[in-house]
């Protein structure tokens, strides 16, 4: 009832195209940003940024980057950590070459790097598919993270071999650095992670998230319909990369503040990967969900026994946290294969013609 | 037939060559895959304006020959003339951007993708707006996106799949999921529309129905059509002209009428007693 879309008549294509045709989904969307924008920087505590807001973003980002790729274009990668790793680097590269630059087009032209190693560790993709393709890509993953413990210059020559984010200052807030509050942080990731999100949104519903998802689906018809494999693919590494560079810079100048090359191995390059099928490959709203399960999700439970008093060590907290989290994978991907987002369309198409079953 | 105007999609895309005129002309190509000859020395032309069938027995290098006509495979020998323009290999998206389409004899679809989405594709290579238009959905994207929309309405209204637009083609019946290929191509407004067994495994009436919209395409759109199709019925009724292969060998080429009548093709296809 609440989902009714009956009386809701579309009588132009531009109706048609908007990015909610259903009254409701704008309805809650705005729910959804309300919350984001203003209700939870009026709640939060610092602890809950840190630990929940600002990485669920940022995870989400980097999911909706690797979901551009391999949900959408249908190349598989298991170098999404070296690719953010390339993001963090570059940005912090242009912070200490030219100090005065804006954050925000340095996080901009930082994606734009990672890019353009994507589509070089991208160019297997035109000869070789799936699990090959995935091996090509992990030959990414330990190149670069080995160039990142080798190449003193890209850290500076710093004795500890990591890089510090420094204090930054962006319209009279410091948006990054030791000094830099949680909530200006926050708020700095949050609007980043809205643009791209939006822009992602349009390019994956247009011509070329078409092209994208016609080579995913069966790569010769695509051929055969006039679409350049090469360009199609190589876009998706492009693309996919940039996105996933910017999620790395934002990984370490909005939330970690200082990184050592491990800190990109491949845990990261399958935590993020987690993200994207749990979320539901070839969807947008998937990473976010699929970042609130793995990352934020451990967090509350960690929470649970203080609150209700149970007297547990927090070691074997951990320990069941790992259990709980594990179990709720398998039973989430036994339920609905195609991921959280999937679920979540089920949910609502039911909503949609409720009371009735058909 | 051939009146220019380029909105209305009702109308073949090239007016350079009138009716009746040579559209494709395919010249003593052979192909050969390691030792195995697919196609011997075969010549024959579509003319524009027709429907033109390619028969033959399994094996007789029919699907070969959409292949090559494509760019799919490059024949070792032989040239092919389209649109008075000589190729020896191309690529089959250069095929597609010189107004080839086709479809094929198993159903190519991109199964995770709606019916619209589908369709939609076929005008990729006519849409040009760069990916910072389409980051913003606005302006000249959107609107290149309403006028491809409005044109692939315009196929869906044809092919009649109003009601599955938002389904995606996986979860469709093989018989509307051969029409969606139909209209996957047709929305590419190719000038030679290739027709690998439009009606391969379907009932009498959808056979029916597929018949009407290849004669439609073909007399109110002006599209050349070859096609191949293991119907006789069918083919013999369709056809404008039809050319017969047997082991990769032409035996005939022709009428309907005359190349039903000729010894070689009811050789081939009943067998002779040795």
């Amino acid at each position: 009832m609440l989902y009714r879309t009956a009386g809701q008549f579309k009588t132009s294509y531009e109706a048609d195209f908007a990015l909610f045709p259903v009254k409701q989904d704008s309805i809650l969307l705005a729910a959804v940003l309300v919350l984001a924008f203003v209700v939870f920087p009026l709640t939060a505590n610092e602890f809950a940024f840190r630990a929940l807001l600002i990485p669920v973003l940022i995870y989400a980002l980097a999911a909706l980057g690797l979901n551009i790729l391999t949900g959408y274009a249908g190349q598989l990668s298991l170098g999404t950590g070296a690719f953010m790793g390339v993001g963090a680097y570059a940005c912090y590269k242009l912070i200490t070459i030219f100090p005065e630059m804006n954050l925000l087009v340095a996080i901009a032209l930082s994606g734009f790097f990672s890019a353009a190693v994507g589509v070089a560790f991208g160019l297997p993709s035109l000869r070789i598919k799936g699990f090959y393709l995935a091996i090509a890509t992990l030959a990414a993953q330990f190149f670069l993270v080995w160039l990142f413990e080798k190449w003193a210059w890209l850290y500076n020559y710093n004795a500890s071999g990591a890089i510090q984010v420094p204090n930054i200052d962006m319209f009279g807030f410091t948006v990054a650095g030791p000094r830099a509050p949680a909530i200006t942080q926050y708020y700095f990731v949050l609007i980043v992670v809205s643009i791209v999100t939006f822009f992602a949104i349009n390019v994956t519903r247009g011509r070329i998230g078409r092209i994208w998802k016609s080579v995913r689906d069966m790569d010769i018809a695509a051929e055969l319909v006039g679409i350049n494999l090469m360009k199609a693919k190589l876009s998706a590494f492009f693309v996919s990369s940039y996105v996933v560079g910017v999620a790395g810079a934002l990984f370490v100048f909005a939330w970690r503040g200082a990184a050592e090359p491990n800190l990109f191995d491949i845990p990261l390059s399958f935590r993020v990967l987690f993200i994207a099928i749990i979320g539901g490959l070839g969807s947008i709203l998937g990473n976010f969900l699929g970042a609130i399960l793995i990352v934020a999700l451990p967090v509350v439970l960690g929470f649970l026994p203080d609150v209700f008093g149970v007297p547990i060590s927090s070691s074997a907290v951990e320990h069941l946290n790992v259990m709980i989290i594990g179990a709720l994978i398998v039973t989430f991907l036994i339920v609905e294969p195609h991921g959280l987002a999937r679920f979540w369309a089920v949910i609502r198409e039911k909503l949609i013609i409720w009371p009735f079953p058909h | 037939m051939n009146v220019q105007v380029r909105s209305d999609p009702f109308t073949a895309r090239d007016g350079e060559i009138a009716k009746g005129g040579v559209l494709l002309d395919v010249r003593n190509v052979s192909l050969s895959f390691g030792g195995v000859k697919a196609v011997t020395d075969i010549s024959f032309d579509v003319l524009q304006g027709e429907i033109r069938a390619i028969i033959g027995p399994n094996g007789a290098g029919k699907t070969s020959m959409l292949n090559v006509i494509n760019g799919f495979y490059t024949p070792q020998l032989g040239t092919i003339i389209f649109r008075g323009k000589e190729r020896r290999s191309m690529k089959p998206h250069e095929a597609v951007g010189q107004g080839i389409a086709r479809t094929f004899q198993n159903v190519a679809l991109f199964k995770g993708m709606s019916t619209l989405d589908n369709i939609m594709t076929g005008r990729s290579v006519m849409m040009r707006r760069n990916i910072g238009w389409q980051m913003l959905w606005h302006g000249p994207a959107l609107a290149e996106e309403i006028e491809h929309r409005r044109a692939v309405e315009e196929i869906i209204d044809f092919l009649e799949i109003q009601h599955i637009r938002r389904t995606p083609v996986g979860k469709l019946p093989y018989g509307l999921q051969k029409r969606v290929e139909l209209g996957r191509a047709l929305a590419m407004e190719p000038s030679l529309l290739l027709l690998d067994e439009p009606m391969a495994g379907m009932n009498l009436e959808e056979k029916e129905d597929m018949s009407r919209f290849i004669l439609d395409v073909n007399q109110q759109r002006g599209t050349t059509i070859a096609l191949i199709e293991h119907d006789m019925g069918v083919v013999m009724d369709l056809s404008d002209r039809v050319v017969v292969l047997d082991y990769g060998k032409k035996i005939a080429d022709g009428v309907p009428d005359v190349v039903k009548a000729d010894q070689n093709v009811i050789d081939a296809y009943l067998g002779v007693p040795h």
